[in-house]
């Protein structure tokens, strides 16, 4: 680290860093740098040189990349860089919007997401989002967790209460809100919101759980409680979580991603992504001389 | 820290006092011109408000009656409800005027009379003098001096002849109720089987011709109704002539201001007081007594007197029907237009569309109503259902304005109204809420059931309580869609079906209307158009102010709280 400050000053470093990113810039191709471990892992879900557009702008160029099972990946670049773009790209939310086209294609578990037969509704069911400013529903805390169930017909008391018990304690809220369930959500505080949405997201055993700059809304308290929150996720659900704090990704991550301007740019362990990154781009960025 | 704070204060005084020479700059003048017109909008709807309660509730507050002799030998006998100051054009003086309510219409022939002040010579206030309210021929002013029983005297003097009368009149007035009713119900029940007969007649021709069995057997029983009306209509005619002929045996005089001698029979008589005599308890029971038939009971008198609660009942129903037909209706539309259209120039045209409908004169909306509800749909449905009544009666059911028509003719001319506040609810629910749902996996109409609507009823409610006031105080397109001077039935009562929606109905706006601006009388209209018109003011805002209940309870629920 000391040496790479050091090197803030040093004229051929900097302009190696520009080569890259001004290669990146001007629009040509540069190759992901994909550490060999990620390889190793089995991947829930799998990015197959995935391109979109919106209009005639190009966000995405060429994304390939496996995300890991029962694993956190976090996604870091500067804003602007496709990070978000390429999360609501896995659920298809960006369907929404009406200028997108893409090309390419992502897998959940090997199940093509853009394929023309595969029925969205469905495919969303498998994955639950948290988004980056809380947005519970209109409705009581205990409806809001259940709500993926209510939305399938689910009726069973019994089967709605021990999802939302599980779903609360999973999302570490049950304690702060079991004797307040009926009461209506949005008289929770900001954390405890956010938390309400992870356990919504994760109601319904998602195969993937995005999580879109979870913590960017939330005071430096309610953002701890919620990085722990992601530590005791792993092992359990896959993480994809969109960050632009570096310290949180190093802290909660397994692996990092680092994009620039729609493209991967270098994409390994967390560990090694932080303390010895192939790229020195990746370097300067994550230690915050660049972006 | 003092010492060197203190002169960049005063530096900066300074800068402030220098900036003066340019006021725009400020904004005080805005902020002055802003709360001008707010306040001036405010000062004219509270003033607006204020007069018409002041005039409306002071209707039926027992005035004293003052006994005036003229110069010229005449005396009257009245209530002063007004008076004004006039500069003589030949003399140039002043001449003060005051307006007499003299009453006694079928004496003089006027209601009111302008006296000037000069050619009083003499004033009393008379304990005795009586105001009566009638049945027919307005109010009357007198002393009660005899009471008849049988033609006979059996009472003179004021005091024992008002004794008599309060004696007899409650008694009297119940035997009219009671003839009012048998007219009313009983007889109304009659003629309804005599049509129906009627009626069964006209559509066993029409369906199995006029040789038929069918209608020989039809004919047969209209011929047995009929015979059995006309023995109950006789039986109803002995049942009235009775009572009736025991009111005509009691009678009272009264002497007029100018000691003419009237004698009316005490059936006439709805109530009497003297105003002179009562205090301030007696004059509040006068006043509860005449708000209590004004609210619940007919009217008399071509409207200009008794109650209007056909029309209360009228504007209630009428304003109910719309907003049921008009919410899901421009609910509907909005969620098309806002959720499920795609944006474009087509969109952006019926939005513009649906926004200057809402500028189109509301009398074309009648227009519409008339030519399209009443002769085209209300044509329609008698030539399929009603076919035997215009046969039988030459009378269309619902090829005619009626209640449901003038609703529906209201809830299109509400619905820009609700659309446009419907969409805008619709707008703004956050998009993060409609994605939350999406991601849960959640269909499009899953989302809005569950997600956009409950969030955007605040909204639309607000949209549904502006239509409902409109619609309440629309008085032009109903004048052509069903609403009557005069109902005799409710479009909602006690005979089966129980909702007539064919029925043509009161409606208070267009009542102030007509006591107001089509009465033959319309001094003495006049204090019952203020009352009427604070009615319907009242009736808005109680419906308003239900809505608002329920939109708060609704926004409660939705309110965000943030750490």
């Amino acid at each position: 680290m000391t040496s790479s400050s050091s090197a803030k000053t040093d004229p051929t470093t900097t302009a190696f860093q520009e080569d890259r990113l001004v290669a990146v810039a001007a629009g040509i191709d540069v190759p992901s740098e994909v550490h060999e471990q990620v390889a190793e892992e089995q991947p829930v879900l799998e990015i197959d040189s995935f391109n979109l557009w919106y209009g005639s702008k190009q966000a995405l160029h060429g994304i390939s990349m496996p995300i890991p099972e029962r694993q956190v990946t976090a996604l870091v670049g500067p804003s602007g860089c496709g990070k978000s773009t390429l999360l609501r790209s896995v659920n298809r939310l960006n369907d929404l919007v009406q200028s997108v086209k893409i090309t390419g294609d992502m897998r959940l578990n090997g199940d093509s997401i853009y394929d023309r037969r595969t029925d969205v509704i469905e495919l969303r069911k498998r994955m639950g989002m948290v988004f980056q400013k809380p947005n519970p529903f209109p409705m009581s805390i205990y409806e809001n967790v259940v709500y993926a169930l209510r939305i399938d017909g689910e009726r069973n008391r019994g089967v709605l209460d021990e999802v939302c018990e599980r779903s609360l304690r999973g999302a570490a809220l049950w304690d702060e809100v079991k004797d307040r369930l009926a009461d209506s959500a949005l008289g929770l505080s900001g954390g405890q919101q956010q938390r309400l949405c992870i356990a919504r997201a994760i109601a319904a055993e998602p195969e993937v759980l995005l999580l879109d700059e979870p913590c960017s809304a939330l005071d430096p308290i309610a953002t701890g409680k919620v990085e722990d929150l992601i530590q005791e996720l792993r092992g359990t659900y896959s993480v994809l979580m969109v960050t632009h704090n570096m310290q949180q990704a190093s802290r909660t991550s397994d692996y990092t991603a680092f994009m620039y301007l729609g493209r991967l740019i270098e994409y390994g362990p967390t560990t090694e992504i932080f303390t010895k990154p192939i790229l020195r781009e990746t370097e300067a960025y994550v230690t915050g001389r660049f972006g | 820290m003092n010492s060197d704070t203190a002169p960049r204060r005063r530096s900066s005084r300074r800068r402030v006092r220098s900036s003066y020479t340019n006021l725009a700059a400020h904004g005080e003048p805005w902020v002055w011109l802003t709360a001008g017109s707010l306040g001036t909008a405010l000062a004219m709807i509270i003033g607006l408000l204020l007069f018409i309660t002041a005039r409306g509730l002071a209707t039926f507050w027992p005035l004293p009656l003052e006994r005036v002799q003229l110069a010229d030998g005449r005396a009257l006998l009245g209530e002063v409800t007004d008076r004004e100051q006039q500069v003589d054009e030949s003399s140039g003086e002043t001449v003060s005027q005051r307006l007499i309510r003299t009453a006694n219409y079928e004496l003089t022939g006027q209601h009111y009379q302008w006296i000037d002040d000069a050619d009083i010579i003499a004033f009393a206030k008379p304990d005795w003098a009586t105001a009566v309210e009638r049945l027919e021929g307005g109010r009357f002013h007198g002393t009660p001096q005899y009471f008849y029983k049988d033609g006979d005297v059996v009472a003179t003097g004021p005091a024992a002849t008002w004794q008599e009368f309060l004696e007899i009149h409650p008694a009297v007035r119940q035997r009219a109720a009671e003839a009012k009713s048998i007219d009313r119900h009983e007889r109304g029940h009659v003629q309804r089987e005599l049509r129906a007969a009627r009626l069964a007649v006209a559509q066993a021709e029409l369906d199995f011709g006029v040789e038929s069995p069918e209608h020989a057997s039809a004919m047969a029983a209209e011929a047995d109704v009929q015979e059995r009306a006309a023995e109950e209509m006789q039986r109803f005619d002995e049942q009235t002539a009775t009572l009736r002929d025991e009111n005509a045996r009691y009678e009272i005089g009264f002497l007029t201001a100018d000691g003419t001698d009237v004698r009316m029979p005490v059936g006439e008589v709805v109530r009497g007081w003297q105003p002179n005599m009562l205090t301030w308890p007696g004059k509040l029971a006068v006043y509860l007594d005449r708000w209590q038939e004004f609210l619940t009971d007919d009217p008399r008198e071509a409207n200009s007197a008794g109650g209007v609660f056909p029309a209360i009942w009228g504007t209630v129903a009428m304003t109910l029907i719309m907003a049921i037909f008009v919410a899901p209706f421009g609910v509907l539309a909005a969620l098309y237009l806002r959720e499920y259209a795609s944006s474009g120039p087509i969109t952006s045209a019926v939005r513009i569309a649906i926004n200057n409908l809402a500028g189109v004169p509301s009398i074309v909306y009648g227009a519409f109503g008339l030519g399209f509800f009443c002769y085209v749909v209300g044509a329609g449905i008698d030539d399929l259902f009603f076919e035997a009544s215009l046969v039988a009666d030459n009378q269309p059911v619902f090829g005619t304005g009626g209640l449901l028509w003038a609703s529906l003719t209201l809830a299109l001319l509400t619905l820009p109204v609700v659309i446009v506040a419907t969409e805008e609810a619709l707008a703004s629910v956050p998009n993060s809420m409609r994605e939350g749902s999406y991601a849960c996996g959640a269909g499009k109409w899953q989302t809005i059931r569950r997600i956009v609507l409950p969030r955007a009823l605040p909204g639309i409610m607000t949209g549904l309580i502006l239509a409902m006031a409109r619609g309440a105080g629309e008085v032009a397109p109903l004048m052509l869609v069903g609403v009557k001077k005069l109902a005799s039935e409710l479009p909602i009562d006690g005979v089966f079906p129980f909702i007539h929606p064919e029925r043509e109905f009161m409606h208070l706006a267009y009542l102030i209307y007509d006591v107001g601006f089509q009465s033959p009388n319309s001094q003495a209209a006049q204090p019952m158009v203020f009352t009427i018109t604070f009615l319907l003011v009242a009736i808005i805002a109680v419906l308003n102010i239900a809505a608002i209940w329920i939109r708060g309870r609704l926004r409660r629920r939705f309110e965000t709280q943030q750490f």
